[in-house]
């Protein structure tokens, strides 16, 4: 692989290639490139359209997969669709991503569709790092969309992370939860430059007793637009509780656009929402410590998106 | 020395503090007192620049300080523990440390800091500075933040409010221990009797103005009158 590959996969993944003993997929300018199945953990390409299935099974416990996805030629768009049927009880560590570094002058584009089927029990971890890089004026487009299916009592731990280099993105999320599931989504954002953003997310409690926590930071710099609209419908006794939380700089427009419905009398749904500037209290508090406004403001946002 | 001359400070059309003139020896001890709204804060905002007066000057070792920024003051060595700290999201109590101290910090001198406010390490060291500490605790954090620093005038701002009588005892000890080692001046705003015991000098200031200023032996016992017969609170 490549010093630059590597590179990328570091910012998405934290690995510079194949871990030997863990699953692996890395797939490069729309082509599956390396693979690797475990006896718990088996990924296989799809026959009729791009993309893999990836089975875990039912014995599997703290096991990782790594499917990382990078483009490092200009001008190309990919499309590819991601099954994840994770059996009853398993235990298991995802970690997705996609680097793009793009020097050329035509956009390069991912589009891809994860879709996860989890089974009753079992419980998920999922990272997704967004990354881009590059001196070309091509733009570095990335519109993940996910969907979720948890089966009773499952457990998802959700962890996105977008801080550098997209031009444009579009996340769309829909969950399903039935009854004792719970699903824990944390999102980090952080645009700049004309960058936009923006990110749908829908939750469906259907059944008793699921919940779901959101909670969202994001840094808007220089002139980028971030729009959020999160979505939450109780349609049973169940809990959601969305958190959205934005720091405002420069010229960068941020909209949250919150939309709960409740169906169910026992259904508690809480959304919050705050936009603004960097607390001007933080920042003397930082400068007496000798920091200059920019370094403390620097802390404050790193802090923040941590 | 700390020098004020003429010190101002207008807002809202308001006189918040007038005409403070004053100095303060190096390596002393001063308690300011003074009823609510008299503007203490005020003040050491300004010895501080986070606010800019409206007139007059304050020099610092005889260097006039009035237009340099918060950060070039604390090059100068000063430091001000807020009266009321802001929180952070994702900062932990070992990297606002480490930003006071300005380089790494070790960990036994992380210790040192946290156990000079009655605080244990292992426990706050990696906790957020955030909402899910209580304001005794960020309070006694803000604390250690100035004891991390390397200062030559340390202005705390009431820093026993909110404090439990245990953390108040360990917090006395270690002013006591600051002003025997008569590294730095210490300004420390307070209402506690225990607290002005500790000052060589009082300094009163009601309505934006020194009203009194003395030894602790001379101004204490006339607060203490004052207080009993509500003239204090006036
Ligand atoms: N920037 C400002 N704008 C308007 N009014 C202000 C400003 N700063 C301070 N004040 C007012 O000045 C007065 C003095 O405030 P200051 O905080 O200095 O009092 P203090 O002596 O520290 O009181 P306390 O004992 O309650 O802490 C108050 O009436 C306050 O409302
Ligand atoms: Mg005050």
């Amino acid at each position: 692989m490549h010093e630059t590959d590597q590179e990328l996969l570091a910012q998405i993944a934290g690995i510079r290639g194949f871990q030997p003993g863990t699953a692996f997929n890395l797939r490069q300018n729309g082509e599956g490139v390396e693979r690797h199945s475990t006896p718990n953990i088996q990924i296989t390409p799809k026959s009729d359209q791009p993309g893999i299935n990836i089975h875990i099974s039912a014995q599997t416990s703290e096991e990782e997969v790594h499917i990382p996805v990078i483009l490092t030629k200009s001008g190309i768009t990919d499309v590819v669709a991601n099954d994840f049927y994770i059996e009853a009880g398993a235990k298991v560590k995802i970690i997705a991503g996609c680097g793009i570094h793009n020097d050329g002058c035509d956009t390069s584009e991912h589009n891809g569709i994860h879709t996860f089927h989890i089974g009753k029990n079992a419980k998920v971890t999922y990272i997704e790092k967004h990354y881009g890089e590059g001196n070309g004026d091509g733009k570095r487009i990335l519109n993940p969309s996910t969907v979720v299916y948890m089966d009773e009592g499952a457990y998802m731990e959700m962890d996105s992370a977008q801080i550098k280099g997209v031009d444009s993105t579009k996340r769309n999320m829909q969950c399903h939860l039935k009854a004792d599931a719970k699903l824990m989504i944390s999102e980090r954002l952080m645009t700049h430059g004309k960058q936009n953003a923006v990110s749908d997310v829908s939750v469906f409690l259907d059944g008793e007793n699921s919940s779901v926590r959101i909670v969202s930071r994001s840094v808007g710099k220089d002139e980028s637009v971030q729009v959020f609209h999160p979505i939450a419908v109780g349609n049973a006794r169940c809990k959601a509780h969305i958190q959205c939380d934005s720091i405002l700089m420069d010229q960068a427009k941020i909209s949250s656009i919150p939309e709960i419905t409740a169906n169910h009398v026992d259904a508690q749904i809480v959304h919050e929402a705050a936009i603004g500037k960097i607390n001007s209290e933080q920042l003397i508090k930082l400068e007496t410590f000798g920091l200059a406004e920019e370094e403390a403001e620097a802390v404050i946002v790193e802090g923040f998106l941590k | 020395m700390l020098t004020l001359s003429n010190l101002s400070f207008q807002a809202d059309q308001q006189e918040i503090l007038s005409d403070i003139t004053t100095s303060f020896p190096d390596g002393s001890f001063t308690v300011i007192t003074g009823p609510n709204g008299g503007g203490k804060s005020t003040l050491a905002k300004l010895i501080m620049g986070i606010e800019q007066p409206t007139g007059g000057s304050v020099y610092w070792n005889d260097i006039d300080i009035t237009n340099l920024s918060i950060a070039q003051r604390a090059k100068h060595k000063i430091g001000y523990a807020f009266q009321q700290p802001p929180r952070f999201k994702g900062m932990s109590v070992k990297k606002l440390l480490t930003l006071a101290h300005g380089k790494v910090l070790k960990h036994e001198q992380c210790c040192e800091y946290l156990s000079a406010v009655g605080l244990c390490a292992n426990d706050y060291l990696n906790r957020d500075v955030d909402q899910s500490l209580s304001g005794g605790e960020v309070k006694r954090i803000e604390i250690a933040t100035l004891l991390a620093r390397d200062l030559d005038l340390a202005i705390f701002d009431e820093p026993e409010a909110g404090i439990d009588l245990w953390s108040f005892a360990k917090l006395v000890e270690t002013f006591q221990q600051l002003h025997q080692n008569k590294k730095m001046s210490i300004l420390l705003i307070s209402h506690q009797e225990r607290i002005m015991r500790m000052a060589d000098e009082i300094v009163v200031i009601e309505n934006g103005r020194i009203a009194r200023r003395g030894d602790r032996d001379q101004i204490l016992p006339s607060l203490i009158q004052d207080f009993n017969s509500c003239e204090y609170k006036k």
